[in-house]
């Protein structure tokens, strides 16, 4: 509301009421009318017009036979006087917008905001103008270029004038636009000057094939960041199912068929926290990650540990044969979350601060859920270590690994370091659960698909080998994005699960081999 | 040549030929309709069905049960016999697709205007015969020797089996690799000029499917009483000891590997026209990881279990998905979870307990009044590791063959090698 | 002690034969009419034909309530393919010889239904089937309840190219490697082209099943769109990999003003597991929404929040949704009942010709009527905006029902098909 104050001291522009007329036609005229009414509110550079754009982007626009409102829950007022309307009338009608008409509407609300009295809507306002507007947006471009000081949103709102030069200017006009473009690296630029490039008039076409050149070569940057982004975010996601599995089969021994599903409960433990926050939390809806992370370790934990006293320590030593009782265990646990939560998927949210992502680079935006995904891989990374390499428990689970009799000798209780240790690899899937909430389905399905692709990772990090399951999981996740952008998604996985093959023939042991008597005991 | 059967077993055998070849053609075709002895094109097809599964089960145990290799790849050498067969199927429908051309429907749908170099040769027969067994088996001979021959073992053996048939699914799901895509083959009308439907023709299919599954029983009998099988058997127990006997074990690997991949062909050749259709989910994990549960629900190591554990769990799954569909899941991994916890030698192996402890208890009333004849005959030549119990007859365990002993002594000494080296 | 196994699976095989010659002879007397409910209920489809499986039997209560059909009450018989194509077949015959139903409601993709195909023809069975598909197929035993691609896809694009929905220039053709989207992609390169559309400003893509990870894929379309003028994506990805698709959408920042994002498989259902804020304006075509306003539909949802309260379905009975396979599918249980009253028997032979011309007023607004030839339904196309809450806005709709083409014109050799099943009788 302050902005809209400010605008209306700033502006100066103390109109009593919209134009009836135009509000109308934006509200039941036909696709042309609006347009056009949309220029009329904004060439009225009234702080309600852009309230009511925004209202009508929103869809938060009803019109009740003639007046027009915004509703929004159960309050409405008058769009063209801002007037209080209570009660609500009975009889209303939404007035839909679609995408043609909400883009006008936001290059408007934009193009009013370039005189912002702040900063940031300024810049906000300058930056969604340089990515491609209308047009017919250039003579307040220019106004506005005239009043603006600050370095960044200047250079913006040049880049801005210049692409809708390009389209109807003279021909000095057009080459300067075209000079101007040629500096920029925006995707938008591209198109101009593509289009450009075409141009009949040869001066024109040369110029703008230089300066199409020189933006794909910073594009070309770009588009490689976003490879290796899309790489290593690929490898964190795998190392994460993985890292799981690297402890109850790469530690343990354990062919845990079942593994996929324990990703499964950790995302439904997420699922679980998100709506018992939103019932109970409303107010702090945005941390229930930080709940979900710990639930979805112990849920899962508590599942594995259960598991295993009452399952798989009776199959120790028959491998094999756990491979068989876990899968039941798998379609045992599917077929209960299907019973509990419903055949369809769930909804899991992404907190605020995780949705959306930071534009690094004109071409390259990094999702906030990949980087934050990346972050948590890393400290669930570290911690397992930390745990395994610093603590007793630790120091319990690797001798027993190492020598179950040795261990047993000198006082070790094995039979509940083997419950810890299952546990332990049970939670971390149950993390791996949380972090794959965020980025994709949670269904009752969710584990079918990373169990194969867990296993992969581990046995070509080397069995046993917390150092191999992580150059695994990266090496997997580069190879694929990087096979994917020159050969299409399909092969690039064959290739990949082809190239696993190869290497195990190669070398049976992994990446990385254990040395030493332990190969052959 | 060892001895396959005793008379009883031959007589089995014989009975079972009987049920299959003129019992069941009997109460399908010449039994009216709408009478209660009729036996109806559902089971037919049912029952062949199981029998394609019994096949691939039995392939599945020679490997598994007697070579200790665990191939969790089995449902590609099935599903590349079925292909093989259904490229032959599709080729017999001619113009009598959607689209009357003599391309098959999906290839007019992708706009193809020949035959790829796949189909060379395929609308004849016995071409189609020849990829049925040589498609799966020199994919296996391939791979098995250089899996073999690198040492490739338990549970990486497993996983990268697993890895080929899930590379394979998503090769044939690619509608540019020119089997159908996600479609597969479906739709058939002819085989041999029969046509594919009609009742006589679905029996004599059943028919043939009995003729393989019972080949495929003595065939496998044979290997396992041969020479061959006490070797394949030795290698499972410890591969290394063989080694050093001077026994080249990759080559009985890759020999026994390359049969079963043929004999799952075979079984998915037959399964294709019955079933009527193929198409790259039968190459998933999740199916391959069945066919190994069918072995070990039925008995490992032994030959009847496999065609019991393919009877029971496909004849459970048609049951439930009918009787509980909701909740069907539950009860075939329960089935999965209780089988191995307290069957570990199957379905075979309980009967086998059973005359084990009723033999013993009669031995024992025996020995009271006529001591020192404990027959060697009380136990099973061919079980994978005697029952816990017959350790303590001291006295029958010296006459146990070798094989049998070292197979108590042992847990999958394989698998136990990859738990020691973690 | 070989031989007793043997004898044993003698006896387990006689066991089996003995259990079918008995099931054979317990249908001596029927007091109710059988149907089939043919949906998967576990495995990789469960997640959309679950639901279907519950609207059947909701319609089905619904007519019983009613009295019936015939002055006989539906008995609906349910198994569970499990998603496994052989299995759809042989439980397809499993329910018309052993279970003898009358009608079988069931199947959702193009490959299960290829997959009983068969078993419907030889059996001359009937099967109504409630999903959107690829054409290319009429057959005598199947009526088809969803759209054809000329009811869904060609509308959506024709709408995309329009003012109102941005004058698309170039197009991003993404779709799930399998045929459905393969034929609809094909029929639209052909309808583009005929609009005039330049081979370069087309791009296809296909992902495998299952694709979970579409940075690549985004990365593609950006780049595809800053090459030329407006580009549109149209996208035939099959169910379970949208929600990935769309979260990376929403996340990587590309909104439906840059470059809008027609789905043709994306509804109600699917976006219940997504945040939609980011993807508000992205679009669907369909031939029925939840949010569409008449007097059916209001009657239509709240049917279906009601039976989802009673029988506590999971997941609906908290938030009820409906989507348009689940009205296709209450569609085709109304129109085989009133055939069935019209034919005054169950027979198929007889249902099959009154079937033809049946009207109902369907939730979607319109008298949805089966085309007296082609086993389609006469369908109205409507094309919806993803809003805040995962509802859709329809901002188009054709202005009537849109007749069926299931052999598309813009496949070649397709207009020498006939309109109507090749009857078996005309074979012979």
């Amino acid at each position: 509301m302050r902005l809209f104050l400010l605008l209306l001291f700033f502006l100066a522009a103390p109109a009593a009421a919209l134009d009836p007329a135009a509000l109308e036609k934006l509200a039941t005229g036909d696709g042309d009318e609006r347009i056009a009414a949309i220029g009329a509110l904004a060439a009225e550079a009234d702080p309600r017009a852009l309230e009511v754009l925004k209202a009508f982007a929103e869809g938060e626009l009803q019109t009740a036979g003639k007046r027009v409102l915004i509703v929004r829950g159960e309050e409405a007022v008058d769009a063209a006087t801002g007037e209080k309307v209570s009660p609500l009338p009975a009889e209303r009608e939404d007035v839909v917008a679609n995408n043609r008409l909400r883009s006008a509407a936001a290059d408007a609300m934009a193009g009013l905001r370039l005189f912002a009295p702040e900063r940031a809507p300024r810049l906000a306002a300058a930056k969604e103008l340089a990515a491609g507007a209308d047009a017919g947006m250039l003579p307040l471009i220019r106004k506005a270029l005239e009043r603006e000081k600050d370095p960044e949103i200047l250079p913006l709102l040049e880049l801005a004038a210049a692409s809708m030069e390009m389209k109807d200017g003279d021909k000095a006009q057009k080459l300067a636009a075209i000079r101007t473009l040629g500096e920029s690296a925006s995707p938008n630029s591209k198109t101009l000057l593509a289009e450009a490039a075409r141009d009949a008039d040869e001066e024109i076409s040369l110029e703008a094939q230089k300066g199409l050149r020189a933006v794909e070569g910073r594009l070309a940057w770009g588009e490689r960041a976003g490879l290796l982004f899309a790489g290593i975010s690929l490898g964190s996601i795998l190392l994460l199912a993985a890292l799981g599995l690297a402890i109850t089969y790469g530690l343990m021994g354990v062919i845990n068929m079942a593994h996929g599903e324990l990703i499964m409960i950790g995302a439904y433990a997420t699922y679980v926290v998100q709506n018992l926050f939103r019932a109970y939390l409303p107010a702090a809806f945005d941390w229930y990650l930080l709940a979900a992370v710990p639930a979805a370790f112990l849920v899962s934990a508590c599942v594995g540990m259960v598991l295993e006293r009452s399952v798989i320590r009776w199959l120790y030593g028959r491998p094999l044969e756990t491979l068989l009782a876990t899968w039941g265990i798998s379609l045992v646990l599917i077929q209960a979350v299907r019973t509990l939560f419903g055949a369809q998927n769930v909804q899991v949210e992404n907190p605020a601060f995780m949705s959306g992502g930071i534009q690094v680079l004109s071409n390259v935006v990094l999702p906030w859920s990949r980087i934050m995904i990346i972050v948590f891989a890393a400290l669930v990374l570290a911690g397992m270590w930390a745990l395994l390499t610093k603590t007793r428990l630790g120091l319990f689970v690797r001798g027993v690994t190492q020598n179950r009799a040795m261990a047993s000798c000198v006082g070790v209780p094995t039979a509940r370091v083997d419950t810890w240790a299952f546990g332990l690899g049970s939670g971390i899937a149950g993390l791996a659960g949380c972090a794959l909430s965020q980025l994709g389905n949670v269904g009752p399905d969710l584990g079918q698909a990373y169990i194969v692709d867990s296993f992969m990772v581990v046995v070509f990090g080397g069995v046993g080998q917390l150092a191999g399951t992580v150059y695994a999981a990266l090496t997997l996740g580069f190879a694929n994005k990087l096979l994917e952008s020159w050969s299409g998604a399909v092969l690039a996985k064959i290739a990949v699960l082809v190239f696993i093959i190869f290497f195990i023939q190669r070398r049976p042991q992994g990446l990385f081999a254990l040395k030493g008597r332990a190969v052959e005991a | 040549m060892t001895r396959l059967y005793g008379t009883k077993g031959w007589m089995a055998i014989a009975a079972s030929a009987l049920v299959l070849f003129v019992v069941f053609p009997l109460l399908s075709l010449a039994v009216p309709q709408g009478s209660p002895l009729h036996l109806s094109q559902y089971w037919v097809t049912l029952i062949g069905k199981i029998m394609c599964y019994a096949i691939v089960a039995i392939a599945m145990d020679l490997i598994w049960g007697y070579c200790g290799i665990l191939s969790l790849g089995h449902g590609l050498f099935f599903a590349l016999g079925g292909y093989g067969m259904g490229m032959y199927l599709m080729r017999q429908i001619g113009r009598e697709g959607q689209y009357q051309s003599d391309l098959p429907d999906f290839m007019v749908f992708l706009d193809w205007k020949a035959l790829p170099w796949q189909w060379w040769n395929s609308d004849q027969f016995w071409w189609a015969m020849l990829l049925v067994v040589a498609v799966p088996g020199l994919l296996a001979f391939v791979f098995g020797y250089f899996a073999f021959r690198s040492r490739v073992k338990g549970v990486y053996f497993s996983i990268i089996t697993q890895a080929l048939t899930f590379a394979a699914m998503l090769l044939f799901f690619r509608n540019n690799t020119g089997f159908g895509g996600n479609n597969g083959f479906t739709d058939f009308k002819r085989i041999l000029g029969f046509a594919i439907t009609t009742p006589e023709t679905r029996m004599a299919l059943f028919a043939i499917t009995g003729a393989a599954l019972i080949g495929t029983l003595l065939l496998a009998r044979w290997i396992v009483t041969s020479k061959l099988g006490r070797v394949l058997t030795a290698i499972r127990d410890a591969e290394t000891r063989v080694a050093f006997c001077g026994y080249d074990t990759v080559h009985y690997k890759v020999a026994i590997f390359t049969l079963s991949a043929v004999l799952c062909g075979i079984a998915g050749a037959l399964y294709v026209p019955q079933v009527g259709i193929i198409n790259p989910s039968e190459m998933s994990p999740a199916n391959s990881i069945e066919i190994a549960i069918w072995v070990a629900l039925g008995g490992r190591g032994t030959l009847v279990g496999p065609i019991l554990g393919a009877g029971v769990v496909n004849g459970a799954k048609s049951y439930f998905t009918q009787a509980y569909p909701e909740y069907w899941l539950f009860f075939l991994g329960l089935i999965f979870i209780l089988a191995t916890l307290f069957l570990p030698k199957g379905i075979a192996g309980l009967a086998q307990q059973w005359r084990e402890r009723r033999a013993r208890r009669r031995a024992a009333a025996k020995t009271a009044t006529r001591p020192g004849t404990a027959r060697a005959e009380a136990h099973p030549a061919a079980s994978a590791g005697a029952h816990a119990a017959a350790r303590a007859e001291a006295a029958a365990a010296r006459t146990r063959p070798a094989r049998e002993a070292a197979a108590e002594r042992r847990d999958d000494p394989g698998m136990a090698a990859e738990r020691g080296r973690a | 002690m070989k031989r007793r196994g043997v004898l044993k699976m003698l006896g387990m095989s006689a066991a089996i034969a003995a259990i079918g010659l008995g099931s054979s002879s317990l249908y001596a007397q029927q007091k109710t009419i059988k149907v089939g409910i043919l949906h998967s209920l576990s495995g990789t489809m469960a997640i959309s034909e679950t639901v279907l499986k519950d609207t059947v039997l909701m319609a089905v209560d619904e007519i019983n309530a009613k009295g019936g059909v015939l002055g006989m009450k539906l008995e609906p018989v349910v198994v569970d393919p499990a998603s496994n194509w052989p299995l759809f077949a042989e439980k397809a015959r499993q329910l018309i010889t052993q279970d003898k139903v009358a009608v079988v409601f069931g199947c959702w993709t193009s490959v299960s239904r290829k997959s009983v195909l068969p078993v419907f023809e030889e059996l001359n069975s009937l099967l109504f089937y409630p999903v959107q598909y690829e054409g290319e197929e009429i057959s005598k035993n199947v009526f088809y309840t969803g759209a054809a691609p000329n009811q869904q896809a060609i509308p959506a694009v024709e709408y995309l190219m329009s003012k109102d929905g941005g004058s698309a220039k170039r197009w991003v053709l993404l779709g799930t490697d399998y045929v459905y989207p393969r034929t609809t992609n094909k029929i639209l390169r052909a309808f583009l082209k005929s609009k005039g559309v330049a081979e370069a400003d087309i791009m296809e893509e296909y992902t495998p099943f299952g694709h979970s990870d579409y940075q690549t894929i985004i990365a593609k379309i950006k780049k595809f769109a800053s090459e030329g003028k407006k580009t549109a994506v149209v996208s035939t990805i099959n169910g379970d990999s949208n929600v990935p698709f769309y979260k990376e959408l929403g996340n990587q920042g590309l909104k439906a003003t840059d470059v809008p994002v027609v789905a043709f498989s994306v509804g109600e259902e699917e976006l219940r597991g997504v945040d939609t804020k980011p993807l508000v304006g992205h679009l669907a075509a369909w031939n029925y929404f939840m949010s569409i306003k008449n007097p059916e539909n209001t009657a239509f949802t709240k049917k279906w929040a009601d039976y989802a309260k009673a029988k506590s379905i999971a997941g609906h009975k908290d938030k009820p949704l409906t989507n348009d396979p689940m009205e296709a599918t209450y569609i085709g249980v109304y129109m085989w009942k009133q055939a069935v009253e019209k034919a005054k028997s169950v027979e198929v032979d007889k249902v099959r010709p009154a079937v033809y011309g049946q009207t109902f007023k369907a939730p979607s607004g319109i008298i949805s009527k089966m085309d007296e030839k082609n086993h389609h339904l006469h369908k109205a196309v409507f094309i919806g905006e993803v809003k805040a809450d995962g509802q859709f806005n329809v901002v188009w709709k054709t202005k009537g029902p849109v007749k069926a083409q299931p052999w598309s014109p813009f496949i070649p050799g397709n207009d020498k098909k006939k309109d109507e099943p090749a009857l078996m009788a005309e074979k012979k």
